[in-house]
């Protein structure tokens, strides 16, 4: 018998043993609901599928009564903009940030400290004062993701450009390139495909800092609807609202790695 | 003697008085005194760690001499690379993010004064011809549009030649270019730098692993070892060089007795220990 450490599934093994966690956990949901509502039928802890579909019909189908809007589909919109607006800032500025500090020897030192101490801060605890200084609006939910994120992506920007050999640095000034000529066309370049590694390895975190931002002080967004129906016990709700962020999460990260692969297929990551 | 004052008349391009390099307490290279002409072709050889590469560096403006003074063209070698001397590395010495034919576009974009380097309309097609011209003569026209990591060893090493070539260096250095590559492909490459060098008129200095190779490339064979030796204190003396030979002159008794000097270091066994001694001084 072969020892259990060289057991390898087949292709479509795999995908069944995969998907085996996820239908065993639906099953005991099933279970668990139906127990409950036998008990209780208008028991709203475990609702069943059918009336989360139903929650789920009228919030994407039907106008909402007070504005006239798909509360679902203008949640998700607004979610979407704050969390796209924040990372592209924090992805812009730290891009900028780490292939300077990475890339020159004057700038590290002078800024790594500082960054260093800024990515220590938890940024949860600057919404206050982001609140008091730029307002309860859009600006303060984007903000709070760029700087929550923007450190990250910056440190990790700039150890990234630290690995690239420096045989290549020298090699491209023996060519007798320029400062900006290496910055430009030999590190920019070389770093584009770590920037979108970065940046799927941040989105955790982005969604984060936007569903708390907006549990605190919104009127529209994934994260305040379901802050909202809370008070109702509307798991009919919550629930379906988790799997679709879930759902997005996924979605941005998968088309996010199959952009690395398309416009850098001389990259290590994209190959991988 | 005449061979000796014919070489002092001729002008004189690279030239050590007394030099030398230390980190801290440990003497790396000292007193070398040596003169080279335009047009030589000179090989290093030693054991590893004894400071062949780190002459080539000083050579290439990436390390600064501690001792005495290495003078190009009678000035202080800039403690910079730059576009007059050339470099290629046993490794990483492309660009894994540019075909090869953008590889050597790229070398002649870094010439012009820009900002960013790129080069466009008229320019760029002037410069892609002159890249396939020289990609030519490196023998990889077949492969313009692959990018590094779909090439042989062999080939990269041809493209970190032709992209340094395309620069029109004066010195070309080569720092073990092709200790990585087979016996078979080495033997190719050997013909490839002699025509370059012949064609281009360059000054070549060749760091090498392989002793047959410094004897049998080029004009000048130089090799590295320590004068001196202090069992207790082994990094207190510098390497010099101990030889300094015509190739092609050089009696066969010669060859074996450098070969038996340095020869127990080539013993991958003995070579680990000698790194990791390396490693924790």
């Amino acid at each position: 018998m072969k020892k259990l450490i060289n057991y390898t599934p087949s292709r479509s093994n795999a995908i069944l043993l995969g998907l085996l966690p996820f239908a065993l956990l639906i099953v005991l949901y099933m279970i668990s609901s139906d127990a409950r509502l036998a008990i209780n039928p208008s028991d709203k802890i475990l609702p069943s599928f059918s009336s989360m579909g139903e929650a789920m019909y009228r919030m994407a189908f039907t106008p909402s009564r007070r504005t006239g809007d798909y509360v679902f589909w203008q949640d998700t919109l607004s979610s979407l903009m704050r969390l796209g607006s924040g990372v592209l800032i924090a992805a812009s500025i730290g891009l900028f940030l780490g292939l300077m500090t990475g890339a020159l020897p004057l700038l590290t030192a002078s800024l790594s400290p500082l960054l260093t101490v800024i990515s220590l801060v938890p940024p949860l605890a600057l919404l206050p004062i982001l609140f008091i200084a730029v307002g309860l609006g859009e600006t303060s939910k984007i903000t709070l993701i760029a700087i929550g994120i923007t450190p990250f992506i910056a440190r990790d920007i700039q150890r990234r450009v630290q690995e690239i050999p420096s045989e290549q640095l020298v090699k491209a000034q023996t060519l007798g390139a320029s400062t900006s000529q290496i910055l430009i066309r030999v590190l920019l370049p070389q770093i584009l495909p770590k920037l979108i590694d970065a940046v799927r390895l941040s989105l955790g975190a982005g969604w984060l800092f936007l569903i708390a931002a907006e549990a605190i002080s919104s009127t529209d967004g994934l994260g305040y609807r379901i802050f909202l129906v809370r008070r109702y016990l509307s798991m009919d709700v919550i629930l379906p609202y988790v799997a679709w962020i879930t759902l997005l999460a996924f979605l941005v990260d998968y088309l996010l790695g199959r952009l690395n692969r398309r416009l850098f297929p001389w990259s290590l990551e994209a190959r991988s | 003697m005449s061979q000796l004052e014919a070489k002092q008349a001729a002008k004189t391009m690279i030239q050590a008085k007394k030099l030398g390099k230390r980190y801290g307490q440990d003497v790396i290279l000292e007193r070398i005194d040596i003169d080279v002409k335009e047009g030589e072709f000179v090989t290093l050889v030693g054991a590893s760690g004894c400071g062949k590469s780190t002459f080539l560096k000083m050579l290439l403006g990436i390390e600064t001499a501690t001792d005495g003074e290495l003078l190009l063209d009678g000035k202080p070698v800039p403690n910079e690379p730059g576009s007059d001397r050339g470099i290629v590395f046993q490794q990483y010495s492309v660009f894994p993010h540019m075909t090869v034919l953008e590889n050597v576009v790229a070398a002649k974009g870094f010439e012009k004064r820009s900002i960013s380097g790129y080069l466009f309309g008229k320019e760029k097609a002037l410069a892609k011809q002159e890249a396939s011209d020289i990609l030519q003569q490196v023998g990889l026209s077949h492969a313009l549009n692959r990018y590094p990591h779909e090439l042989s060893g062999g080939m990269k090493q041809r493209l970190a030649i032709a992209q340094a070539i395309i620069c029109k260096p004066r010195i070309l250095l080569l720092d073990e270019p092709f200790g990585a590559l087979d016996p078979g492909i080495r033997a190719d490459m050997h013909t490839l730098v002699l025509d370059l060098w012949q064609k281009h008129k360059l000054t070549i200095f060749m760091v090498t692993h392989d002793l047959k190779e410094g004897f049998h490339l080029g004009t000048r064979l130089w090799v590295f070892d320590k004068l001196r030796h202090d069992p207790h204190a082994p990094n207190a003396y510098g390497a010099s060089i101990t030889y300094d030979l015509p190739v092609g002159h050089a009696p066969a008794p010669l060859y074996e007795e450098i070969d038996q000097r340095i020869r127990p270091v080539f013993d991958p066994s003995k070579d680990t220990t000698d790194d990791t001694t390396e490693n924790a001084l």
